[in-house]
């Protein structure tokens, strides 16, 4: 009985210590140089589709923001933090509005629940072109219930609609629970690491990927950065 | 029996016949200049193929009526029978209509098919990928970029695979959704599949192509009333074929200008 109680109380110091002392990487992605300039989407074919958008909506391959910086990266603990297995229990939703994937990128944990939905009036053929994982496509009409998936590997995968081709996006399926997509002027930010010293990257669809180490001693919030060179073409 | 069943086959004939004689569903309205020779060729194969279909429905009728009744031993058992004649009279009937209507329909086909464009023929080419159409224009240069296949990607829109880094004559390419042309001006289409086979027609402009992966099949037309009409694939290319079809706007000179413009700055 004292044994239970003491293990109980060592447990409940060791998971309190590590959200006490537990450490934050946050920062901004940049680019230098001049990114290729969106195109603007022409869904005449779908007018239901179309009409949603007074203004064309445009490619989302580079999406940059005020102060050259870069949305929808992919910035993960990719070394040093252990894989915790925990697997969030909230589904990752995946959207498909306006003839078009919303988030346009996705990120979700090895196993966490995917739910795509169809919220237009006309058919979609979701096909993630996965190469590690299972690949799959599948139709979805307009008014049927979610698809619900899952995958298993660690991998980056393109994501395109059958039906509409320019429809395009990306899941990224991380063997970890320390990710985010940079957003709102290229900000992202990962809490709740234990101190220890990690490898952060940063994945852009275009662009690639960059690493960063840093070192977390404590409750601390450590500044990292990423800058991207962009493409003009 | 047999003759109610000789009735009834002449009755469904004339009913059939008569919505096409009274021109119940009329040909859209034709916008092309060479429309009017394919139209004139559909009333000479419906006209002809009409009557041939009358007759034959008339003569089995009459046989019906008159032989039905006949004694087990009179009747045929082994084809021909005593119709020799009659049969191969009937094989070389069939074959000169259709040999017929081929030589007349030469001169439609080849208004199309073996005329060159003219000289100042505008080029576009028309790219049919599952489930969708695009065009390019050549810019003002005149000239296409090179296609590169591998570079081909819909997330960027670099819908042909153009290489504009690297291709000067890819720079200024336009790339569009729909369709726009001048009126009154010949139009090249240059067609360009990217995976399997698929059609371009437009029923007001007389024209069905089929797209052919690795074949640049090419067609020419002058279309000849501002408009919009719609481009639809009419060769089923998969699951989303239901849905494969784009707009061709017809447009003033001036307007077509202002739409490349447009295109061109976007």
């Amino acid at each position: 009985m004292r044994t239970n109680k003491a293990m109980l109380l060592i447990s409940t110091l060791l998971v309190g210590s590590s959200f006490m002392f537990a450490g934050t990487v946050s920062g901004k992605v940049t680019y230098t140089g001049t990114p290729a300039k969106p195109k603007p989407i022409d869904m005449s074919k779908e007018p239901t589709c179309a009409k949603q958008h007074p203004t064309p909506i445009t490619t989302e391959t580079v999406v940059t923001d005020a102060g050259n910086t870069l949305d929808n990266v992919v910035v993960y603990v990719s070394s040093g933090a252990p894989d915790d297995g925990q697997v969030p229990a909230q589904a990752v939703t995946y959207d498909q509005k306006g003839c078009q994937y919303i988030p346009h990128v996705a990120a979700m944990h090895v196993n966490q629940e995917l739910k795509i939905a169809n919220d237009d009036q006309t058919s979609h053929n979701i096909h993630p072109l996965a190469k590690v994982n299972q690949e799959w496509n599948k139709s979805q009409p307009p008014g049927t219930p979610p698809i619900v998936q899952k995958y298993e590997k660690e991998e980056f995968i393109p994501v395109k609609c059958n039906i509409h081709p320019w429809m395009h996006g990306y899941f990224a399926v991380l063997k970890t629970s320390h990710f985010d997509v940079s957003k709102g002027g290229g900000e992202f930010k990962l809490p709740n690491l234990p101190a220890g010293k990690y490898t952060i990257t940063a994945w852009q669809e275009d662009y690639g990927t960059q690493t960063a180490d840093v070192t977390i001693t404590g409750n601390e919030t450590k500044e990292v950065n990423f800058t991207f060179k962009a493409k003009a073409y | 029996m047999a003759k109610l069943l000789a009735v009834t086959i002449v009755v469904i004939a004339i009913l059939s016949a008569i919505p096409i004689l009274r021109h119940t569903w009329v040909a859209p309205e034709d916008i092309s200049t060479h429309g009017a020779l394919i139209d004139e060729q559909m009333s000479e194969t419906m006209a002809e193929a009409g009557i041939s279909f009358l007759a034959a429905q008339f003569v089995l009728a009459f046989f019906i009526w008159k032989f039905s009744n006949r004694p087990a031993e009179a009747k045929i058992t082994k084809f021909p029978g005593g119709a020799k004649g009659l049969v191969i009279a009937a094989i070389l009937v069939v074959g000169l209509e259709v040999m017929a209507l081929g030589i007349f329909g030469v001169k439609a086909w080849a208004n199309v098919y073996l005329v060159p464009p003219g000289a100042d023929a505008m080029p576009i080419q028309v790219q049919a990928g599952q489930f969708a159409f695009y065009f390019r224009y050549p810019g003002p240069d005149k000239k296409f970029g090179t296609i590169h296949p591998e570079m081909v990607n819909e997330g960027t829109q670099n819908i042909f695979g153009l290489d504009p880094e690297h291709d000067v004559d890819a720079r200024d390419d336009v790339v569009a959704a729909e369709m726009a042309i001048p009126v009154n001006k010949e139009v090249h289409l240059l067609m360009h599949a990217k995976d399997v086979g698929h059609s371009f027609y437009v029923r007001e402009l007389r024209v069905q192509q089929d797209f052919v992966p690795g074949l640049d099949v090419t067609l020419h037309f002058t279309a000849t009333k501002v408009g919009k009409y719609e481009i639809v694939c009419t060769q089923l290319c998969g699951l989303g074929h239901y849905n494969m079809k784009a707009y061709l706007e017809v447009m003033s000179q001036a307007d077509y200008d202002n739409w490349l413009k447009q295109q061109a700055g976007q």
